[in-house]
């Protein structure tokens, strides 16, 4: 909402010298945030001045220009910017005639742009200013030709300010209306809070014209047979007829320089008059040509598919909720949103009939955004218009035709008002201090509720508060509670920190998390949060390990309206915006990356209807059964962790061999959130659609039911990394970190420190190049038995001495007894033992 | 030197003299390896004399014993002094030979980092959680009861059509991205016994495209506090606190009257810090109020008896102000450049 500070001026006082600034701090206070400063950004001297005389001088580009001879000054005096009394200026346009009087911008003026007026050499002549035109000055987008100012009805002194003549001296404050005030789109209720603010004295304009009941009735009637939530489309339907408006009466300059500051363009006297009037009063105003109207209006649904063509020049289909106004004829307008074609105020329009109706704001909501059609009239009927001040408005937009368009009241119009009346609120006594925090005296509750126009009744428990006509959003007593509160100024609320009871501190899983987060970034990789949204070719990709070919696609959710139509879906696995993330690091010269990314996944099951048909109303608590439902239809989000590694994780260094990144590194980041988590995490060889196939491994974590499977890591597919733009080899790593934390926390049952000396041997076992030396080291651990006290492999060796298609293994093992020392003899049948149980699993044989 | 044949103290003197010359011409470990076994072995001159004293007559041993012992003690005492001046100069050879370029460590190690929006927000939570608050969370992905009707955003109302919405596809399954962080605040009332004083850090969903003040995904931190009499003056006190402990003593907090739809009454949120990007000013950083009696409604909380309040600030903004990131891109695009500046900290 934009406030001319004239227009303002008019109903509330503003103290002599008051900025923008000061106003916009006011209603800030109150509540009304600010925006922006609009101003006609130009500075004078602009003059009014005649033309005495002109020359058409045709030139060599075929264009005609006129050389002007323009009196700015009486004669015999100085003009604006010291020069002489009638300045030569050259002038392009061809509108006007010999002692018209036009604004002239003398040398030294500024005009938007900035477009300094200097004097300057052009078509032969030194043209010592400018003729200005509307739009020149910021009046308008008129351009045709240069502003007569005849043609505003008005004959000014030579010389006149011409700034403050067509009230280009006006500045308006925007502010920010918030939903729930409706009457702050009006200067009207602007100035009300403007005075809250204050102290100012507000003048009410509803109060200053007397909505004269008509003499000769036009036919109105509402019909709704199918009220939206069961509120009738239309409480109140105003008309008003005028006859014998002059359609070539312009509109006054001071109206187009107010409409131009609150941002609405000047069409026609009768059209600006219908916007001034809603600007002020906050009611929208639809105008007819009377003359066009077949009988009486009736207002009522739609029937589906009924057309109307609205003032755009588009036939809209109507849907069966839409209010329409009608009359013999069929629909001639979009209740409360937009006009119809047939009805429209025209330039020949001398018959005018006004109509100022007041329209459920559900269903004016929904009607705009079905057709696509927010408008000045809509966006203030779904906030709420004051029902009072339909009538009135009416009044005020006849009076202004009468006045400026030379029309006449000839007393035809209606007045239907189904406004239901308002309910007084109780209100406690004592209630609102207990709610703020704060004492309010008796006396400053009734006098905040009486400045905002609420009628109040003592009761023996407090007070009855019956809210004013233009406030629909005052509807209990915490409603109340916030108008005394910020009448009486949120700087009084005190400050106390309230006791909470005390707290358990961070979960278990929140703790992990943030350790898995700190322990990846203190290993060298770089946390980054990328977008969730990717395509269904990523989804599928990486969002199953294996999707059988011709199967049914990797189960994922759909943006219904994405901002990217390449990635509607939500992500089922981190990794495709960990590439997306590399790559983009990569273009920016960035080679060597280790990122991850932890977040949340949307993993719907297949087969699942998620969602639910019925949204449960608000302000009640579900039943148990509907609130399980509503939970059981939001998709499974597990928390996952990926890493991506591409380029060296050891860079060429003095003294220092190059260490590319490889699947090792992000086993080894696997490794570091299973520390972090305090959960083992055992790695299979394993195999995954995007992954390398021989450099794959599974991700394990032992439950109550077995292994579970909580990811993969190794290196990506080349083909799928040179997709991604990135080098053959990228490492890829990602945990379901919901999984393994499920694993954790279990409080550890500690094994007491064995201080015996240890034997330590090494073994080295042959068996098939294709047994996984993982595989191997378990057994070794369970056949060895309880002496071995560690076990870890230390080489893997292939070649001469071993038979082609075998390798031999190196192990080396640790025996240790708790309460003796190991005889080497013991030892070796522990270190046996384990040899056996891998022979009978794998073939191994010892390598003598 | 030919094989002495009595022990005499010139021929002792004589090997002692020879002897301490050998061990005071030794340079280096290898050359006192020498001089040992030439004076000081089995084969050396006092040695071989020591070997005579079988042969001196029984009235001669105690001077000649005496004698010997004197010579091997000096030549001992020379050689151990020597000895030790030899291994420390060696030791300092060693190390000065050892020396490294330590500005031209190769490095096995390379740095990470946090993001600092994650770090941001684990603050936050660390604040409260010192009150003896706790932390809740929820899903990104939610149904339009949580996110919407419970908050009391009637379907209708502009409120709800001006929160710019991610909805999923289909429609009328009523699911949508979360627009704010405040679902979690009907979850945990939900789920939790009274009072309530939890806070939500997450990230949140609207359709604006990214430029350089806005993006789709971002993050918030709500609080919410339930219990009975809590009051208005309460919510300024937590905000003082949680703001000076945020960002140091001067920071202050100033409440001005907006629109909510889950609060009544509802306050605007303003920042003023010396040291903020810009000067000293106030920002606008979140919002806040009491909870609105319908939103406690949908929780089965009767208002009559508990009241509470909720406020809710942005995680990206902060970051704005506090460290002068002056550009969305620079948060959103994962370049790690970025995140490396703040290191494990923010």
């Amino acid at each position: 909402m934009r406030v001319p500070l004239s227009w303002l001026g008019e109903f509330v006082d503003l103290a002599p010298g008051t900025t923008p600034e000061d106003v916009h701090a006011a209603l800030v206070s109150v509540g009304l945030e600010e925006e922006e400063i609009h101003r006609f950004e130009l500075t004078g001297p602009i003059v009014v001045g005649q033309v005495l005389e002109f020359v058409g001088e045709e030139q060599t580009n075929g264009k005609t220009i006129n050389w002007c001879q323009v009196r700015v000054a009486a004669d015999g005096e100085l003009a604006a910017d010291g020069g002489p009394a009638v300045h030569g200026i050259v002038c392009g346009a061809h509108n006007f005639v010999v002692g018209d009087k036009v604004v002239v911008t003398l040398p030294g003026a500024v005009l938007p742009g900035p477009f300094p007026i200097m004097p300057r050499k052009t078509y032969g002549h030194v043209s010592d200013g400018m003729i200005a035109s509307a739009r020149e000055l910021g009046l308008g987008d008129e351009h045709d030709g240069i502003l007569v100012l005849g043609s505003l009805g008005l004959d000014p002194e030579i010389g006149t300010d011409a700034i403050a003549l067509l009230g280009l001296d006006d500045t308006a404050v925007e502010i920010n209306v918030t939903p729930d005030r409706g009457y702050a789109f009006s200067i009207r209720g602007v100035a009300r809070e403007y005075a809250h603010a204050t102290g100012a004295a507000f003048r009410d304009p509803a109060l200053a014209l007397t909505a004269d009941a008509s003499t000769v009735a036009f036919p109105v009637t509402v019909d709704d047979r199918a009220p939206i939530r069961g509120r009738v489309g239309a409480s109140v339907f105003v008309t008003r007829a005028v006859r014998g408006v002059d359609p070539t009466r312009p509109s006054p300059a001071w109206l187009i320089a107010r409409l131009k500051l609150a941002g609405i363009r000047s069409i026609s006297l009768i059209v600006d008059v219908t916007n001034y009037v809603m600007i002020e009063l906050g009611q929208p105003i639809h105008g007819y040509d009377l003359d066009t109207l077949t009988g009486g209006i009736t207002v009522r649904r739609a029937a589906a598919g009924e057309k109307l063509v609205t003032l755009d020049d588009v036939t809209r289909t109507l849907n069966a909720e839409d209010l329409l106004i009608t009359d013999e004829s069929g629909p001639i307008g979009l209740a409360g949103v937009m006009g119809g074609q047939s009805t429209e105020i025209g330039a020949g329009t001398t018959n005018v009939l006004i109509e100022a109706a007041n329209f459920d704001p559900v269903s004016i909501a929904r009607t705009a955004r079905r057709h696509k059609l927010p408008s000045e009239a809509s966006r203030r009927f779904e906030r709420g218009v004051d029902p009072a001040v339909a009538a009135v408005a009416a009044a005020r937009v006849v009076q202004l035709l009468v006045e400026l368009a030379g029309g006449e009241a000839d007393g035809l119009g209606s007045l239907h008002d189904a406004t239901p009346e308002r309910l007084p609120i109780a209100l406690p006594t004592g209630f609102i201090s207990g709610l703020i925090g704060l004492e309010y005296t008796p006396g400053e509750v009734r006098s905040s509720l009486a400045e905002i126009g609420a009628s109040l009744e003592e009761t023996p428990a407090g007070l009855n508060v019956t809210a004013p006509s233009w406030r629909p959003d005052l509807t209990d007593k915490w409603t109340l509670a916030e108008e005394v509160a910020r009448i009486v100024g949120y700087d009084r609320i005190p400050s106390v920190l309230p006791v909470a009871p005390p707290g358990r501190g961070l979960t278990h899983a929140q703790i992990l998390r943030r350790q898995v987060a700190q322990t990846l970034a203190a290993t060298g990789h770089t946390e980054v949060l990328a977008y969730p949204f990717v395509s269904e070719k990523s989804n599928n990709l990486f969002g199953l390990p294996v999707v059988p070919a011709g199967g049914p696609a990797v189960p994922q959710i759909r943006v219904a309206n994405p901002l990217d139509g390449e990635a509607p879906f939500l992500r089922t696995s981190i990794l495709p915006g960990l590439l997306q993330i590399a790559h983009r690091n990569r273009s920016r010269g960035i080679v060597d990356l280790a990122v991850f990314e932890l977040g949340l996944v949307f993993r719907p099951v297949a087969g699942i209807r998620y969602g639910s048909a019925v949204v449960p109303p608000g302000a009640v608590r579900p039943s148990a059964q509907l609130e399980a439902e509503l939970n059981a239809g939001i998709p499974p989000q597990p928390l996952s962790v990926a890493v991506v590694l591409t380029g060296s994780v050891v860079r060429p260094q003095p003294g220092q061999p190059v260490v590319p990144a490889s699947w090792q590194h992000a086993l080894a980041a696997v490794q570091q959130v299973a520390l972090a988590a305090g959960v083992p995490i055992s790695v299979r060889q394993g195999s995954h659609q995007a992954m390398h196939p021989g450099r794959t491994a599974e991700l394990f974590v032992t439950t109550d039911a077995g292994l579970t499977s909580v990811g993969y890591a190794g290196e990506l597919l080349p083909r799928v990394a040179r997709g991604a733009d990135l080098p053959a080899v990228v490492a890829v790593a990602e945990i379901d970190l919901t999984a393994v934390f499920a694993e954790a926390g279990a409080e550890l049952r500690a094994t007491p420190i064995a201080t015996m000396p240890a034997a330590t041997q090494d073994l080295s076992l042959v068996v098939d190049a294709a047994v996984p030396a993982g595989d191997v080291l378990r057994t070794l651990r369970e056949g060895c038995g309880p002496l071995l006290d560690h076990a870890e492999l230390v080489d893997d060796y292939r070649g001469t001495g071993v038979v082609p298609g075998r390798k031999s293994l190196t192990f080396a093992l640790r025996f240790r007894a708790p309460d003796r020392t190991l005889t080497a003899a013991e030892a070796s049948d522990a270190k046996l033992a384990g040899v056996a149980v891998a022979a009978a699993r794998f073939g191994a044989t010892l390598r003598e | 030197m030919s094989d002495p044949t009595e022990i005499s103290e010139p021929v002792v003197s004589a090997a002692v003299e020879a002897a301490l010359a050998a061990i005071a011409a030794a340079n280096d470990s290898a050359a006192l390896k020498t001089v040992r076994t030439e004076h000081t072995g089995e084969a050396s001159p006092l040695a071989r004399l020591n070997a005579l004293m079988r042969s001196v007559p029984g009235n001669q041993k105690a001077a000649a014993g005496k004698l010997l012992g004197q010579a091997r003690g000096a030549v001992a005492q020379a050689f151990s002094a020597r000895e030790t001046a030899i291994t420390e100069a060696e030791a300092t050879a060693q190390l000065a030979a050892e020396t490294v370029d330590v500005t031209a460590a190769a490095s096995t190690w390379k740095a990470g980092a946090r993001h600092p929006l994650t770090l941001l927000q684990e603050r936050v939570a660390d604040v409260f959680v010192g009150m003896g608050w706790e932390v809740a969370e929820g899903p990104e992905l939610e149904s339009e009861w949580f996110n919407f009707d419970a908050l009391n955003f009637d379907e209708d109302h502009p409120a709800r059509a001006m929160q710019d919405t991610f909805f999923i596809d289909p429609p009328d399954a009523h699911l949508v991205l979360r627009t704010h962080t405040s679902p979690v605040q009907l979850r945990a009332l939900l789920s939790r016994e009274l009072p309530v004083y939890v806070v939500a850090p997450g990230r949140v969903f609207r359709t604006d495209e990214l430029d350089a003040t806005h993006t789709p995904v971002f993050h918030q931190i709500e609080g919410i506090a339930i219990d009975k009499g809590l009051t208005m003056a309460h919510l300024r006190g937590t905000l003082d606190h949680f703001v000076k402990a945020m960002f140091g003593p001067e920071a202050k907090v100033r409440l001005r009257p907006n629109y909510f739809p889950f609060t009544e009454p509802s306050a605007e949120l303003d920042l003023w810090h010396p040291t903020f990007k810009d000067g000293a000013r106030w920002i606008e950083w979140g919002g806040c109020g009491m909870v609105n009696a319908n939103v406690l409604r949908s929780a089965g909380i009767d208002p009559e008896v508990y009241s509470g309040f909720a406020f809710g600030v942005g995680v990206e903004r902060a970051l704005m102000f506090r460290n002068d990131v002056k550009d969305m891109h620079d948060m959103v695009e994962g370049d790690v450049r970025f995140s490396q500046q703040y290191g494990m900290t923010v």
